[in-house]
C-alpha cells in the first residue's frame, strides 16, 4: 500500500523535498548535539527542560485528539466522519512519532534509552508515559491499517477490530493524562502541581487537534481533489470551539486559585509569564499574543457567520492552534522552572540548535503524515473509480 | 495461510515486540535482591552549625575549604559558566537557601549570609521516585545514590528535587582536546563522569566504606559539620544535638524529610 506515496504531482514532490531539506538540517544539528552534548541548548542547571520537552507535551495533545473523530464515528455512529477518521488516526501516528523523537533528542545519554525497559520503574510517571505512548502508536497503526485495507478491498472491517477501536478511546485520554502526571506530581514545582493540569491538557488537546484537522482538510481541498465535506468540517470546528472555551475556563480557574490565594510559590510563575519577573520579560509578549489569539479565535468560532465561512474558519483554527502552541509549547515548561525552587530567575531561550532540531522533527512528522495521507487518498480515489 | 512479504514482516515485527515484553515482564514481576541490608537501621545524617561556619569564615576572610575538598576528590569540573555549573556542596544566601523562612524584617546582612547547601539525602526523596531507570535510589543507610552508568540523562530527578541539589553534565567534563581544561587536578581514586548524566553529593560513600568521614566534614577547620549515624545506639551525639537544640531543615513542609539539619 505504501507504494502509493511514491507517485505524485510536481507540487507533491516539491513539498517532499522541502521537508527532506529540513530533516537533513535537523539530522546534521542533532549529530553536532550528539557529539558535543546538550551544552548546545539553552537549558541550564536551573531550567533543566526546555523547548524539546515542551514540543513533546504539545504533540501528545495533538496525538490524543484523534479520539475526537474516532469517538463520534465509532461510538455514536456519526457517519459524517467516515471520510476523516482515517486522517485523524494518521495524524495521531505522525504526532506520537514526533513525541518520541522529542524525548530522544532531549536525553543526555540517548544510547541508553533501553535502560527504561531493562530497569522498569513503575513509580516513575515517565515509565507509564512510555507505555501509554508506545501502546497508542501500536493501536493507531493496527486500526488505520486494517480499516484502510478493508476499504481498499471494499469489504467491511473484520469484527475483531471493533474492541481495539473502543480501547483506543480511553487510551487516547490516558496518554495526555499520564503526560500531565509527569508534571503535576512534583512537589518541587508548584506551578505544575495543580489538579487541573490533566483536564486542561485534554482541553487544549481537543481544541488544537481538531483545529489542526480542519486546517489540514481545508489544505487538502486546495492541493488535492479530496474534500472532507462541509458538515464534518463544521462539526470539527464545533468540537474545537467547546474545547477552547473549556481551556480558557480552566486557565481562569488556575489563575484565580493562584492569584487570589496569593501564595508566592504559585503566583510568581504567572507573574513571570504575563508580567515578567526580576527584569526577565522573555515570555511576556508571547503569552499576551496567546491570550489575544484565544479571544480572537473564540469570537470567530462563536459567531455562526464566521464559523460557517471556510475562509474565516481557517483563520480561527490557525489562531486556536497558535494560541495553544504559544501557551503549551513555549510558556508552560519554562514557567515551571522560573523562578527556581531557590527563588531565582535564570533566563532560558532556545538556541539555533534546539530550533533546527525541532524543525527537523516537525518535518519528519509532516513527512510521515503527508505520505500516509497520500496513501489514504489514493486508496479512496481507486475505490471510487 | 499464505505468506507474502508484508505478512512476513508484520509477523516478524510482532514476534520481536512480544519477545521484548517477555524479558520485561520477567524484570517487573521477578524477584529482586532485597535481602541485602534489610536488618540495618543505619541512617546517615549531617548537622551544619551555621554560627560556627559563618563566624570562622568571617574571621578568616572567607572559607571554602569544604567546597574545595569536595571538588578535588570528586573531580568536579569547573566550567566558569553559571548555566553549566556542577556543584555537590556550595554556598547560597540565607534568603535563597531558606526561601520558606521569608521575613522581610530580618537584617539584609543576615539575609545575605552564606549557607552551606548539599543534597539533603531525604528520607522520602522525590528524585528517586521519578527516575525511569532506577539510576538513583535510597540506600538502606539513607544515602541517596547515583549510578552514572545507568542514568539516561532525562533530568526528571532535577525537576523533582526541591533543593536544586542535582547537577547535569551539559558538556564533556574531560575535554577531549585538553583533559585538564575543566578538572585541572585529577584525582585518580575517583571516576570522572561522562557528559549527559546527572550527579550530586553522595555523602562520600566511597570514604564511608573505608571508615572515613565525608571529605567536607574532615577538612572543616571550624568543626561546623557534624556527621554520623543518627540511629547509632552507642553514639548518641547526633540525636542529642537534634533533641536539645533548635535546628531547621529546608522545606520540611514538602514531606521529603531532609537529613541535613541546620543548627542556628
Amino acid at each position: 500500500m505504501l507504494e502509493k506515496a511514491f507517485s505524485g504531482s510536481k507540487y507533491y514532490w516539491t513539498w517532499i523535498i522541502i521537508l527532506l531539506v529540513f530533516i537533513s538540517s535537523g539530522v546534521i544539528f542533532y549529530l553536532r548535539q550528539f557529539t558535543q552534548g546538550l551544552t548546545l541548548t539553552g537549558m541550564s542547571r536551573d531550567v533543566t527542560w526546555g523547548f524539546y520537552i515542551a514540543q513533546f507535551t504539545f504533540l501528545v495533545g495533538v496525538a490524543a485528539s484523534a479520539v475526537m473523530v474516532v469517538l463520534p464515528y465509532y461510538l455514536h455512529n456519526y457517519k459524517q466522519f467516515s471520510k476523516i477518521t482515517i486522517l485523524g488516526e494518521f495524524l495521531a501516528i505522525g504526532a506520537v512519532i514526533m513525541c518520541m523523537l522529542f524525548i530522544f533528542v532531549d536525553m543526555g545519554q540517548p544510547l541508553r534509552v533501553f535502560n527504561m525497559f531493562l530497569y522498569p520503574s513503575p513509580a516513575s510517571p515517565m515509565f507509564w508515559d512510555a507505555i501509554s505512548l508506545g501502546g497508542y502508536l501500536l493501536l493507531n497503526i493496527i486500526i488505520s491499517r486494517v480499516s484502510l485495507d478493508s476499504e481498499k478491498k471494499g469489504i467491511k472491517p473484520p469484527k475483531w477490530i471493533k474492541p481495539i477501536i473502543i480501547l483506543s478511546i480511553p487510551w487516547a485520554i490516558s496518554i495526555h493524562t499520564v503526560t500531565a502526571f509527569l508534571y503535576s506530581g512534583l512537589a518541587a514545582r508548584p506551578f505544575w502541581m495543580s489538579a487541573i493540569m490533566a483536564p486542561r491538557f485534554l482541553a487544549t488537546a481537543f481544541a488544537a487537534g481538531p483545529a489542526l484537522l480542519v486546517i489540514l482538510c481545508l489544505l487538502l481541498k486546495k492541493v488535492s481533489n479530496f474534500y472532507a465535506g462541509y458538515e464534518p468540517i463544521q462539526k470539527l470546528s464545533i468540537i474545537a470551539t467547546y474545547a477552547m472555551i473549556l481551556n480558557v475556563f480552566f486557565l481562569l480557574l488556575e489563575l484565580f486559585t493562584s492569584l487570589y490565594s496569593g501564595i508566592p510559590d504559585h503566583a510568581l510563575h504567572f507573574q513571570f509569564l504575563y508580567f515578567g519577573l526580576d527584569g526577565n520579560y522573555s515570555l511576556v509578549p508571547f503569552m499576551w499574543t496567546s491570550t489575544i489569539l484565544a479571544i480572537f479565535s473564540l469570537i470567530l468560532l462563536l459567531t455562526p457567520k464566521f464559523r460557517k465561512n471556510e475562509k474565516w474558519l481557517l483563520i480561527a483554527c490557525i489562531s486556536v492552534f497558535l494560541s495553544i502552541w504559544l501557551d503549551k509549547g513555549l510558556g508552560m515548561v519554562v514557567a515551571g522552572f522560573t523562578p527556581s525552587p531557590l527563588g531565582k530567575v535564570i533566563p532560558y531561550w532556545p538556541t539555533i540548535t534546539e530550533f533546527l532540531i525541532s524543525l527537523g522533527i516537525y518535518s519528519i512528522g509532516l513527512f510521515i503524515i503527508t505520505a500516509l495521507y497520500k496513501v489514504a487518498l489514493s486508496v479512496r480515489r481507486q475505490v471510487s473509480i | 495461510m499464505k505468506i507474502n512479504r508484508r505478512n512476513f514482516l508484520e509477523i516478524a515485527g510482532a514476534t520481536f515486540a512480544i519477545g521484548l515484553t517477555g524479558k520485561y515482564a520477567l524484570k517487573l514481576f521477578g524477584s529482586e535482591n532485597l535481602a541485602e541490608n534489610l536488618t540495618s537501621t543505619k541512617r546517615y545524617a549531617m548537622i551544619v552549625n551555621l554560627q560556627k561556619c559563618q563566624n570562622y569564615s568571617e574571621l578568616n576572610n572567607g572559607c571554602n575549604k569544604c567546597i574545595l575538598a569536595c571538588n578535588k576528590i570528586h573531580n568536579i569540573p569547573q566550567f566558569n559558566n553559571q548555566k553549566e555549573e556542577i556543584k555537590w556542596i556550595w554556598k547560597e544566601e540565607f534568603k535563597h537557601a531558606f526561601i520558606e523562612q521569608e521575613n522581610h524584617y530580618l537584617d539584609p546582612e543576615i539575609q545575605a549570609k552564606p549557607v552551606l547547601l548539599l543534597c539533603n539525602h531525604c528520607d522520602n526523596p522525590p528524585c528517586t521516585k521519578v527516575c525511569p531507570t532506577q539510576a538513583t535510589w535510597k540506600r538502606e543507610d539513607g544515602i541517596v545514590m547515583m549510578d552514572w552508568h545507568r542514568c539516561i540523562g532525562c533530568r526528571y530527578c532535577m525537576a523533582a528535587c526541591p533543593y536544586g541539589s542535582r547537577s547535569f553534565n551539559w558538556k564533556e567534563p574531560r575535554d577531549p582536546g585538553n583533559p585538564r581544561k575543566y578538572i585541572n587536578d585529577l584525582h585518580d581514586q575517583f571516576p570522572t563522569r561522562t557528559r549527559g548524566v546527572v550527579e550530586k553529593c553522595t555523602f562520600c560513600e566511597e570514604r564511608l566504606a573505608k571508615n572515613q568521614l565525608p571529605a567536607c566534614v574532615e577538612v572543616c577547620p571550624a568543626n561546623a559539620l557534624i556527621f554520623g549515624d543518627i540511629n547509632d545506639p552507642k553514639n548518641k551525639q547526633m540525636r542529642d544535638i537534634l533533641e536539645k537544640y533548635f535546628t531547621i531543615r529546608r522545606k520540611p513542609e514538602l514531606g521529603t524529610k531532609p537529613e541535613v539539619h541546620y543548627l542556628i
